[in-house]
């Protein structure tokens, strides 16, 4: 028998159509990268550069000046230590919360998809509305508990508020992807004489690594990218990034510092920065996810 | 003795009550088929029996123990599934032992049963494996694996064989069949909707439609006695033939007739006494339909021809409706073709019209 010859010719590769596809996704993505652009070269520039109005053009005499004097020696109103005291309130915040949101998250969905605890629907019902209602609403009711508590305006306060705000999502999440692993694996370890932790430990969590790490990319952005929370619960002491950068940013006397400002803004987005770079393609899932929340 | 009983169940299914009632005994060492098709509440029944469901009615007793509200673990049940449900995340020894492990079992005990197990099922040598390493057959003989481990009095096969190909299907029947008669007197409750494993594996099948069980008993007897239209209509592949008619009073006792097609029913064994006049549905099988000469019934024209290697299915039809007809693989017919049919009257069924019930 001969090799099949293929017949007709041969298809094009490159054809109008195709060009204009390319040029548009090459235009929308210098469009979207210009920002970026011109932060990093502004953060570069000294402020005599910066003066003479070039802002697309690259730094002629290139300093890191600006970074250090961000990170270390910018004024916040009176103090001036610079964004790195935000930088490690952040991280204070951010670990704690993440941890448990997720923890709690992951029981919960755990507990809903595979236990059917009596009212679960309606319990899963409660949890949803919770996501669907704007975060201001709670703010002055939220005060007022923690006030009369005693834990306003301290990491505590700032870390159980994360929790709270990050259960819907992550009970949604966990709930979802638990509803999507086949029920005869939990018969199957009923059986064997699991008990509702030997199961989700021993079973569930060893399954749960693409959600978990979707999970860990949402709340590390969004805790880490929150401001309001911060300003309104951690109290003075921990203010996160954010806010140490908007006060930052609007508190300069004369002359605005345009390449602090730059640096510290970039410093600030770091964090959500290395992990959209080192997680392309489970942060893409991890929007998805997020995407029935809205 | 029997080791399970289950005694007048209803279950509460997401708010659905099931069977309203529903009662089954199965002996020690038997291997009962629980027969039917999707929605008629057979997988349901053997997860109340494993306790996977919880029972809102009723009792369940296992080996003499009323085990209704025990746990799964505790009612001295093994379960395989037919999506295999073993743990991705470890190896075939470790799911084979992790209910052991579960249940503190000594680690010489725990080895011991592991390679004993491991032998019967000729899975040794994957035993470090993890499961996405394995075949679907090998995946179901792991989980039978599981499931034989925990050596249990009951066990319990949800559907087993249906993800499989035909070719490893009938493998792993006939190595299923083997392992009851291995095992000796371990009973075992296999679900299925396929009538060829519930004729080949059943020492009585439970025939089930609607979660009302339609029948219990042998395959013999499922096969060649079904109790109503439905048990006839749903076991036996090609299907059994239907014909209406009605019941008559002739010189020679009673007879069927349908048209001017007439049978003697001189040599039938009716269940319950028949009346003249009765309005009838008469079941054949295509097997005991024969094609012949000095037969009873002329007249029928031959529609389409099936070889199906050992035998050939003819189906023809005359006036009144089409038959189906089951002859040797080496007969050949051929479109148009007339033939006269012969039929045993011991072989047939009669069911009453209305009800559906054998007559």
């Amino acid at each position: 028998m001969s090799a099949a010859v293929p017949q007709g010719r041969r298809p094009r590769h490159l054809t109008a159509g195709r060009i204009g596809v390319y040029a548009f996704l090459i235009t929308a993505a210098l469009f979207f990268m210009l920002p970026l652009w011109i932060m990093v070269v502004t953060s570069l520039k000294p402020m005599e550069e910066i003066r003479l109005g070039n802002i697309l053009a690259l730094p002629a005499a290139m300093t890191f000046e600006a970074w250090t004097k961000a990170w270390s020696s910018a004024c916040t109103g009176l103090e001036c230590n610079g964004i790195s005291v935000g930088f490690w309130n952040s991280v204070r915040i951010l670990i704690p919360s993440v941890i448990l949101s997720i923890v709690a998250g992951a029981i919960n969905g755990y507990a809903l998809s595979f236990w059917r605890v009596k009212g679960a629907n309606v319990m899963f019902g409660i949890l949803l509305l919770g996501a669907f209602i704007p975060y201001q609403v709670f703010l002055y009711p939220l005060v007022r508990i923690f006030s009369l508590t005693g834990i306003y305006n301290s990491l505590t306060c700032i870390v159980l508020v994360h929790v709270i705000f990050g259960l819907p999502t992550m009970t949604l999440l966990f709930r979802n992807y638990y509803a999507g692993l086949p029920i005869e694996l939990f018969k199957a370890a009923r059986i064997d004489g699991g008990g509702f932790w030997t199961i989700f430990f021993r079973v569930i969590l060893p399954m749960s690594t693409p959600i978990l790490v979707v999970a860990t990319i949402l709340q590390v952005t969004g805790i880490w990218n929150d401001f309001i929370f911060g300003l309104t619960f951690a109290g003075r002491q921990n203010l996160p990034m954010t806010v140490q950068l908007n006060n930052i940013v609007n508190s300069t006397q004369g002359e605005r510092a345009y390449n602090v400002d730059m640096a510290a803004t970039m410093l600030a987005a770091l964090v959500p920065l290395v992990v959209y770079f080192v997680s392309g393609r489970w942060f893409v899932r991890g929007i998805a996810a997020g995407a029935v929340k809205g | 003795m029997s080791t399970v009983s289950v005694r007048d169940v209803t279950v509460a299914f997401e708010a659905v009550q099931v069977f309203d009632g529903l009662s089954l005994d199965i002996e020690e060492g038997e291997f009962i088929v629980l027969l039917g098709p999707s929605g008629c509440g057979k997988s349901t029944l053997l997860n109340a029996i494993a306790g996977l469901l919880d029972v809102a009615e009723g009792q369940i007793w296992i080996n003499g123990k009323n085990v209704t509200w025990e746990e799964p673990k505790d009612r001295g049940i093994a379960m395989v599934f037919q999506s295999y449900a073993l743990y991705p995340r470890m190896s075939v020894r470790e799911n084979m032992s992790f209910g052991l492990r579960m249940a503190k079992t000594p680690r010489p005990e725990i080895e011991k049963r592991v390679t004993k197990a491991a032998e019967l099922l000729q899975i040794t040598p994957l035993l470090d494996r993890r499961p996405d390493q394995l075949s679907g057959g090998q995946r179901q003989r792991v989980a039978i694996g599981r499931a034989l481990v925990r050596d249990a009095a009951v066990f319990l096969f949800d559907e087993p064989l249906s993800n499989l190909d035909a070719k490893l299907r009938n493998e792993l029947r006939v190595e299923i069949k083997r392992l009851h008669a291995r095992l000796g007197k371990t009973t075992m409750v296999y679900v299925t909707h396929d009538q060829i494993e519930a004729l080949t594996l059943a020492d009585r099948i439970v025939v089930m439609k609607e979660q009302k069980i339609q029948q219990i008993g042998t395959p013999d007897e499922i096969y060649h006695r079904p109790a109503n239209l439905f048990v006839a209509g749903f076991v036996g592949s090609p299907q059994m033939n239907f014909i209406k008619g009605r019941l008559e009073n002739t010189g020679e006792g009673l007879s069927f007739l349908a048209g001017d097609r007439r049978l003697s029913l001189s040599g039938y064994q009716f269940a319950t006494a028949p009346s003249a006049g009765q309005e009838v549905v008469l079941g054949v099988r295509p097997e005991n339909l024969e094609i012949s000469s000095t037969g009873i019934w002329p007249g029928f024209k031959v529609d389409i021809v099936e070889p199906m290697g050992a035998d050939t299915v003819i189906w023809c039809s005359d006036g009144m409706g089409s038959v189906q007809v089951r002859t040797s693989g080496s007969r050949r017919a051929s479109p148009g073709e007339s033939m006269t049919l012969n039929i045993d009257p011991a072989q047939v069924s009669l069911f009453a019209a209305d009800s559906g019930e054998r007559l």
